[in-house]
């Protein structure tokens, strides 16, 4: 017999059908199928909630309208702060940290690769502390900033709102997070790239600037939203040190009148925030993924 | 003797225990075009490094225009403005166009006119035939685009000679030979360059001096005739006879 794939043509096509279990769910019957197990599951579910026993209690105590709205507006003759306006507290407080956090973390990124000798107590320093503050739960760093600071007697650093505290705290811990992702992103830029653009006579910081920080950040963009996003909702926990955010808002609705619709009414506005930047991250990484696709 | 551009003296080069470069001396004259060959990892790429000091060498001495580059007072960031390198890979920058390739390194390193280099940049690329790409990222160029602008790109420092990585060896066949006649006529015009190359047709047409390396040792050098022709180590005769 020689060698080699001399066989002859195949008799019929048969041959290269899929089994029929194979084929069960192509096409249109395809479509017929994910709208049935769609229906099947969600409407499970849906009926499990309505079903149960103590289904009317929770729908009540968690759903309802008239709470959730009290809730969201406050009510000042009860002394009840709003949910709806404690949100905007959690707003300045990410929006501030976020800033601090891109500086800070791209000064301890930088240090922390930097090669200068005059430097090196600074770069043990950065690497210290992204390992340390990765390791600490953050509701422990803004329990030791929170009562920690204040209890210093320091003036101005000593007499700061709760809020304020919370926002040092995040900063803290989530600068930690982006130095390393910024790390990451300067790390994936070929070294070829930095080859090329030292071997033109650039030096180390122009080289940086202008050659590898603007390719890091592409790569860098979807990791830094989603410490971002987790970051918008670790906000929340800034309510521990009694800063009436929406979280804390909820809270006392919801001891004042038993009824948690509030934390409900929280838990959607924080959605309201997060799934825009959610869907937002995800377009890019799609983006990027495709348009790397598109080059190899 | 004193129109000896660079000279690289028994210099050793070992990464941890594995010592790539073991002695090797070379020198490049003004207008002379030297071909480095020899297998994959025989030290071609790390000698054309080392002669750059984008590594340092760990014995043996380096000297560009009589001046020791290994002088403590030495700027390795000047010296390699007076030194192109062209690397395997192009190493074009993908976030900046081509135009913007070429200047960076006169712009942000020689710190002179943008207007000025901006001219002299779209001359260059007229002359490899590629002014009307000048506003393109490099993804949209050919390999051979690619590498001819990163050459040009290095042109565009004025550099005193070019040293080149193997430039031909990541390119799809049908595109090695424009890069190759820009390298000829680079070599036509003077141009002093250290190649490293496995393309022995080209080796044999441009070089002026021919240098078999061998494991970390420059085994022999001389003109082309004698290397291709009559070469006096067995070493070199078994290498030739097998790329043949």
């Amino acid at each position: 017999m020689s060698l080699g794939a001399d066989l002859g043509p195949p008799e019929a096509p048969p041959w290269l059908f899929a089994p029929r279990h194979k084929r069960l769910f192509i096409g249109r019957r395809g479509l017929v199928a994910s709208t049935a197990s769609s229906l099947l599951i969600i409407g499970g579910l849906v009926a499990v909630f309505f079903l149960a026993p103590g289904s009317a209690n929770v729908r009540y105590y968690f759903f309802n309208p008239h709470n959730m709205w009290l809730s969201f507006v406050g009510d000042p003759a009860q002394g009840l702060s709003s949910v709806g306006v404690g949100l905007l507290t959690n707003i300045w407080i990410f929006m501030l940290s976020e800033v601090l956090v891109l500086l800070f973390g791209l000064l301890i990124a930088w240090t922390r690769m930097s090669q200068s000798p005059v430097l090196t107590p600074f770069r043990i320093l950065s690497t210290v502390y992204t390992d340390v503050f990765r390791g600490i739960p953050i509701l422990l760093v803004i329990f030791l900033i929170g009562f920690g600071l204040p209890g210093l007697g320091l003036g101005f650093i000593s007499n700061q709102s709760p809020a304020v505290y919370g926002c040092v705290a995040l900063t803290i811990t989530y600068s930690a997070y982006v130095a390393e992702v910024f790390r990451a992103g300067i790390n994936s830029v070929p070294h070829g790239q930095l080859l090329a653009a030292r071997s033109l006579g650039l030096t180390r910081p122009s080289t940086m600037r202008r050659v590898i920080l603007p390719q890091a950040v592409r790569t860098v963009i979807p990791p830094l939203l989603n410490d971002f996003i987790s970051l918008q909702k670790d906000t929340a926990l800034v309510s521990s040190l009694g800063a009436v955010e929406a979280t804390r808002a909820a809270q006392i609705f919801n001891s004042t009148n038993f009824n948690a619709s509030g934390l409900v009414v929280a838990s959607m506005l924080f959605l309201v925030l997060t799934i825009p930047m959610t869907r937002f991250t995800d377009h890019l990484i799609a983006r990027d993924r495709s348009r790397r696709l598109a080059t190899t | 003797m004193s129109d000896c551009v660079l000279e690289l003296d028994r210099v050793v080069k070992r990464f941890a225990d594995n010592e790539v470069l073991r002695g090797v001396s070379i020198s490049l004259h003004r207008h002379e075009v030297v071909c480095l060959i020899g297998a994959s990892g025989s030290g071609k790429s790390t000698l054309l490094r080392c002669a750059n000091l984008l590594e340092t060498i760990d014995a043996g001495s380096i000297t560009l225009f009589g001046q020791s580059l290994l002088d403590p007072r030495i700027d390795p960031d000047l010296v390699r403005r007076h030194i192109g390198m062209v690397f395997q890979s192009f190493n074009l920058f993908p976030h900046l166009s081509v135009l913007e390739n070429i200047l960076i390194g006169p712009v942000h390193a020689l710190k002179r006119k943008r207007a000025e280099v901006h001219d002299e940049a779209l001359v260059l690329l007229e002359r490899i035939g590629l002014r009307d790409r000048a506003d393109d990222f490099p993804d949209k160029l050919s390999g051979g685009q690619q590498q001819r602008v990163a050459i040009v790109r290095s042109l565009a420092m004025r550099p005193s000679l070019l040293l080149l990585d193997e430039v031909t060896s990541a390119l799809d066949p049908t595109l090695v030979g424009e890069v190759l006649d820009l390298l000829r006529d680079l070599a036509a015009s003077g141009t002093t360059m250290l190649i490293a190359t496995h393309e022995m047709n080209f080796a044999r047409d441009v070089a002026h001096q021919v240098a078999y390396l061998d494991q970390g040792v420059l085994v022999e050098m001389g003109s082309p005739e004698q290397i291709f022709t009559n070469p006096q180590h067995e070493a070199t005769r078994t290498f030739l006879e097998r790329v043949r």
